[in-house]
């Protein structure tokens, strides 16, 4: 692995950055590998990496049936937060953004997370009283949150609109100041050139056909648009398509897929200096370090896998974002597009073993699993090496329906599904 | 935005209408008698078919009228769209595509 550092960037700047190599080998399948992760996206390309890292195997492939780092990975508002209401998803999510916080040093891949601060606003009364109470939960568990007036709101976003005669009035606001964004492309990037450089092979352009079990029913190898490839273990890591892939071995999840879209306007000089979250008038805003807003939209009411959706929904969301910064009224939008994501009934993921031997899922992220990148891809992959779930995904089990022990995130969530 | 054509109305934008989910999934017989598998399949597990998908709409601004359609949820165009209660005049997917060997 060629090392990044201001002393290479140097050295490749006299050399007129023709030196400069490719960043992960352009893999072909073998025939056998200890492990094989399905899904090239953030998550499967760290669990591959922390497999390799962490637990030793380094004999495993990713197999991607698009390019990596193409789905919702490159798709999604790059939103990273941990303020989730119960303590198994504070757990989670926190795990997760502590591990955001030196990933770049990690990787040795600049990742850009910018800890920004996330703001959720309050409309309502049950909103202050909703939020409130996740402030409250929040700091129970030792995640940062904050309660702030619509005064301190507008100094810390100081293009809100705090007047009290639009329909949906600022009434508060919570603040995560850890919580912020991450460059999504990178993400995906940095994992997949670290995992290389272990001796995972990314093999993009695969597409999983079927998966082939042996007299007993345990997992013994893939079939993929680019031949048989044996293993023993296998991760399924698949965003919206997990359904059709653990289809594939007679298992079914509790997960529905829905096109999620998001939007950008064209670039502009800096304005926005934290991410805003509105649940209740579903807007969500913040700015990429390229000057373009970057608004995300809502699910569309139908499961579908055309990552698309309709207009109307996008209109929605730009209606409120219009009411609560009015700057932002005559901006262009420049592109809009959709994800295909996987909700499960309670909103929380399920990362957890099946009940087919050797085959693991990490899945149900639904609207927001960028966030959960690298604690997700870190807790899948002990779960995958062990055989076992690690003790802060011990909850996140696919029984948990048949059990009764939801984790009821989907009407606590501070998104709006 | 897809125009859903109601088997009461006619054909409508979707904004009239709001979608119920999977179709055809019957609440167990005798609920005392039905193991946790049971209700945990009629709860919460959806086939999540790719392809053909049989599903409920309901016309919630129009005749308020329950109905099913089947729609391909790889280019969401409607194949049929049926009252409550006839049978799906097309097949629609399983989810499950191979049992794979046991």
């Amino acid at each position: 692995m060629q090392k990044f550092s201001a002393w290479s960037l140097l050295r490749e700047a006299f050399g007129g950055h023709q030196g400069w190599k490719s960043q992960w080998r352009r893999a072909a399948p073998k025939a056998e590998y200890d492990a094989v992760i399905v899904g090239g996206g953030g998550h499967g390309l760290g669990a591959a990496y922390y497999l390799a890292a962490e637990h030793g195997l380094t004999n495993i492939a990713i197999v991607e049936k698009g390019w990596i780092g193409g789905g919702n990975t490159g798709r999604n508002t790059t939103i990273i937060r941990s303020n989730y209401l119960f303590d198994e998803s504070a757990a989670l999510y926190d795990h997760s953004l502590k591990l955001w916080q030196d990933l770049s040093q990690v990787l040795n891949y600049n990742v850009m997370f910018s800890p920004r601060g996330v703001m959720m606003l309050a409309h309502t009364v049950h909103d202050v009283q909703v939020i409130k109470r996740h402030v409250h939960a929040n700091r129970g568990n030792g995640v940062d949150n904050e309660w702030l007036t619509p005064e301190d709101a507008k100094a810390f976003c100081p293009i809100l609109n705090i007047e009290r005669n639009i329909r949906y009035p600022v009434l508060g606001a919570a603040l995560q100041r850890r919580g912020g964004t991450a460059r999504h492309d990178t993400v995906a990037w940095g994992y997949a050139r670290a995992a290389d450089a272990l001796g995972v092979d990314i093999i993009e352009n695969c597409e999983v056909t079927g998966i082939r079990r042996d007299g007993a029913g345990a997992v013994e190898g893939l079939e993929t648009t680019r031949g048989t490839i044996r293993t023993r273990k296998v991760g399924v890591s698949a965003a919206g398509h997990t359904s059709v892939v653990l289809g594939y071995a007679g298992v079914r999840l509790p997960l529905e897929s829905f096109p999620l879209q998001a939007l950008v306007s064209e670039p502009v000089k800096p304005v926005m200096p934290c991410v805003v979250m509105s649940n209740t008038i579903h807007a969500y805003m913040s700015q990429s370090d390229k000057g373009d807003l970057v608004i995300g939209a809502g699910t569309d009411a139908y499961n579908s896998y055309t990552q698309r959706g309709a207009l109307h929904i996008n209109t929605h969301t730009l209606e409120a974002i219009c009411e609560l910064f009015p700057m932002v009224r005559r901006l262009k939008m420049m592109r809009n597009w959709g994800g295909i994501v996987d909700v499960t009934p309670d909103r929380s993921p399920i990362i957890a073993r099946t009940p087919v031997k050797g085959l693991y899922v990490n899945c149900g992220w639904g609207t927001g699993g960028f966030k959960a990148t690298p604690g997700s891809a870190h807790l899948f992959a002990w779960t995958i090496a062990h055989d076992e779930p690690h003790p802060i995904n011990a909850p996140f089990t696919i029984e948990r329906f048949r059990d009764g022990l939801l984790i009821d995130e989907a009407a606590a969530a501070a998104v709006a599904h | 935005m897809l125009i859903i054509d109601c088997p009461y109305c006619g054909p409508r934008p979707e904004l009239e209408f709001a979608h119920g989910g999977q179709a055809h999934v019957a609440r167990p017989a005798d609920p005392s008698k039905a193991t946790d598998d049971e209700w945990t399949e009629y709860l919460y597990l959806r086939n999540n078919t790719r392809g053909l998908y049989a599903e409920r709409w309901r016309h919630a601004r129009g005749c308020g009228r329950f109905f099913n359609a089947i729609r391909d949820t790889t280019t969401d165009q409607f194949v049929a769209t049926y009252r409550s209660g006839e049978k799906p005049p097309v097949a629609a997917g399983t989810g499950v595509a191979s049992r794979g060997t046991p």
